[in-house]
């Protein structure tokens, strides 16, 4: 039971890695490398903060106001200096590698002992827990597991409310067609920096959030984030095809979540964790080619 | 025409504007030697030339893609010599040759107008597609392809070429542009759709009064329509009609006065033939 919830929970977690790339990749085309750093960024200050009994809350904050810096400065390589997109991500996630080690002091910080965001999420949902019959640790998983859920929804709010805002329309037309932006009076390389800012502010937040749950931060924990990110953008696209904004956003969650148990799924019927990374890129490869394969035997059939 | 409006009133005003391109290893090109040009407030402006012949960079260098090597501009009164694309968008409104360009695909009729709606202005965080918008949108659109209202709550992306040209020229006149650029915004497009948006581009000019300059590659479009026809010719204009003179100007005078061009070595032979084809 235990298990189960956990890869639901950690799932969740993640999920805001692929609102992230969302954001990135699929409003702005913009396939950001610095995910990975920006992950990592998100756990470390947050940790550091919370080591420094700074309270869990803010220092949930801090380590996503990290993410939202460490991606503007993307944007601003691609928008100011001309660098393009993959060079610039490359370029900042590089140097987030040595950020994040000064940062955390050493390769890995426990939070043992440390009150956390999940802690208190777990004492404020747990008589809810026991109400939905969950006992024993489970219900301190459960309450967790509730806690990601609420923040998730309201991620998910937030980003669609924004997106639907004139300044997050414009932002969406700049990531689509930046020729009808700019000649509608929009500063593109502005709306880039602003969209990376938000984009690695979730990742952050994902990773500030993952480090609280696992109870340490680590140096290598955002290693191939932007393709778990990227995995779930394309499985949620897969599962519910071409939708609007929302329901965009909603996938792109359900993507992950659903990821992580194929995942658990995967190591359970005895994968060896060495060849898991590889599974990840075939379910990204699935998740791309399936859709268009089912759409051509669609339309041979409805040609026939 | 030219004798409604007051000469003196200057809308776009270019002084001396030089481009140079030069491509690897080639020579340098001045695809814009030193065009002096004065348009009046509310004069349409139709421009033709041969591919290459620098009509495009002209226009490009007003719009802001290109920077002047020399020379200035002048729109509505500021020197916009220096100012980005994006700044010059508050005063001019532009159409696209490609439909792609000119709207987002990914985006509802509805938001590629609402963007249009705060054009040159702060964006904000207020909704983005009101009711009273929609309203508007509904009127306006519909008002010039009947049952385009309908659609506003689709992506742009599923209307035809046509359609979405003629969504683009609501989209720059939306908020009444100092100037409207129009950039061979037919050429994509087939012939039936191409007149419709030719109709559409006149008939919103007209209602608004705009200041307009339109780049074509049809001989037809450069007689009938505007105020005003620019040859444009090794960057520089080789021949400027406007008043009496433009509105008597049929497709036949175009083709004696791209003669008589040539006869006076203003105009080289190659050039001639590819004008007289391209619009004969």
């Amino acid at each position: 039971m235990i298990t189960l919830l956990s890869t639901w929970t950690f799932g969740v977690a993640l999920g805001f890695v692929a609102l992230g790339v969302f954001v990135s990749y699929k409003l702005f085309s913009f396939p950001d490398i610095t995910t990975d750093g920006s992950f990592t960024l998100g756990a470390v200050v947050a940790t550091v903060l919370l080591v420094s009994g700074v309270d869990p809350a803010l220092a949930t904050l801090g380590g996503m106001a990290a993410g939202a810096v460490a991606g503007s400065f993307t944007g601003m390589l691609h928008a100011i200096l001309g660098i393009e997109p993959l060079l610039s991500g490359i370029l900042m996630t590089t140097a987030l590698a040595s950020i994040n080690l000064v940062v955390l002091g050493r390769s890995n910080v426990p939070l043992s002992g440390v009150k956390t965001l999940l802690d208190r999420a777990e004492t404020t949902l747990l008589p809810a827990a026991r109400l939905l019959t969950f006992e024993g640790a489970a219900a301190g998983e459960a309450a967790r597991l509730g806690f990601m859920l609420l923040a998730a929804a309201g991620a998910v709010l937030v980003l669609y409310l924004f997106f639907r805002t004139r300044l997050g329309t414009a932002m969406r037309a700049g990531g689509d067609t930046p020729t009808m932006a700019r000649a509608l009076g929009r500063n593109t390389g502005a709306l880039t920096v602003f969209g990376l800012a938000i984009a690695n502010s979730l990742t952050a937040l994902s990773g500030a959030i993952v480090a609280q749950y696992q109870g340490f931060a680590d140096v290598q924990m955002g290693i191939g984030m932007v393709v778990w990110g990227m995995a779930s953008v394309y499985l949620g696209a897969a599962l519910v095809g071409q939708v609007r904004l929302g329901g965009a956003l909603l996938a792109t969650f359900a993507g992950s979540v659903i990821f992580r148990q194929l995942v658990a799924a995967a190591l359970r019927a005895g994968l060896d964790p060495d060849w898991l990374k590889f599974a990840t890129a075939v379910v990204v490869l699935t998740a791309l080619v399936a859709p268009r394969l089912l759409v051509r035997r669609h339309q041979a059939s409805v040609a026939r | 025409m030219l004798g409604t409006h007051t000469p003196t009133q200057k809308m776009l005003e270019l002084h001396n504007a030089t481009v140079t391109f030069s491509a690897p290893g080639g020579p340098l090109v001045r695809a814009v030697d030193g065009v002096s040009l004065t348009i009046p407030s509310g004069q349409f402006v139709v421009v033709i030339g041969t591919n290459g012949s620098g009509k495009s960079t002209l226009l490009g260098s007003i719009a802001g893609t290109v920077r002047l090597d020399g020379g200035s501009i002048h729109l509505a009164g500021h020197d916009i010599t220096r100012w980005r694309e994006d700044q010059r968008a508050r005063l001019v409104g532009r159409v696209f040759q490609d439909p792609r360009a000119g709207t987002a695909a990914s985006l509802t009729v509805l938001e590629n107008i609402a963007v249009a709606a705060c054009r040159g202005r702060r964006a904000g965080l207020s909704w983005a597609t009101s009711r009273s918008l929609r309203a508007e949108a509904a009127s306006r659109l519909g008002g010039i392809v009947p049952g385009l209202e309908t659609r506003l709550d689709q992506p742009i992306g599923s209307l035809s070429g046509g359609q979405r040209q003629i969504v683009t020229l609501v989209m720059a006149t939306w908020r009444r542009p100092d100037l409207l650029l129009l950039d061979e915004h037919t050429a994509a497009l087939d012939p039936a759709a191409a007149d419709r948006v030719v109709q559409a581009t006149a008939r919103l000019v007209r209602e608004h009064n705009l200041t307009a300059l339109m780049v074509t590659h049809s001989l037809a479009q450069a007689a009938s329509l505007g105020d005003r026809l620019l040859l444009v010719h090794r960057g520089r204009i080789a021949l400027d009609v406007h008043g009496a003179a433009k509105r008597r100007l049929s497709p036949d005078d175009l083709a004696f006065r791209f003669d008589r061009l040539r006869s006076a070595d203003q105009l080289d032979e190659a050039a001639a033939r590819s004008l007289s084809e391209l619009y004969v």
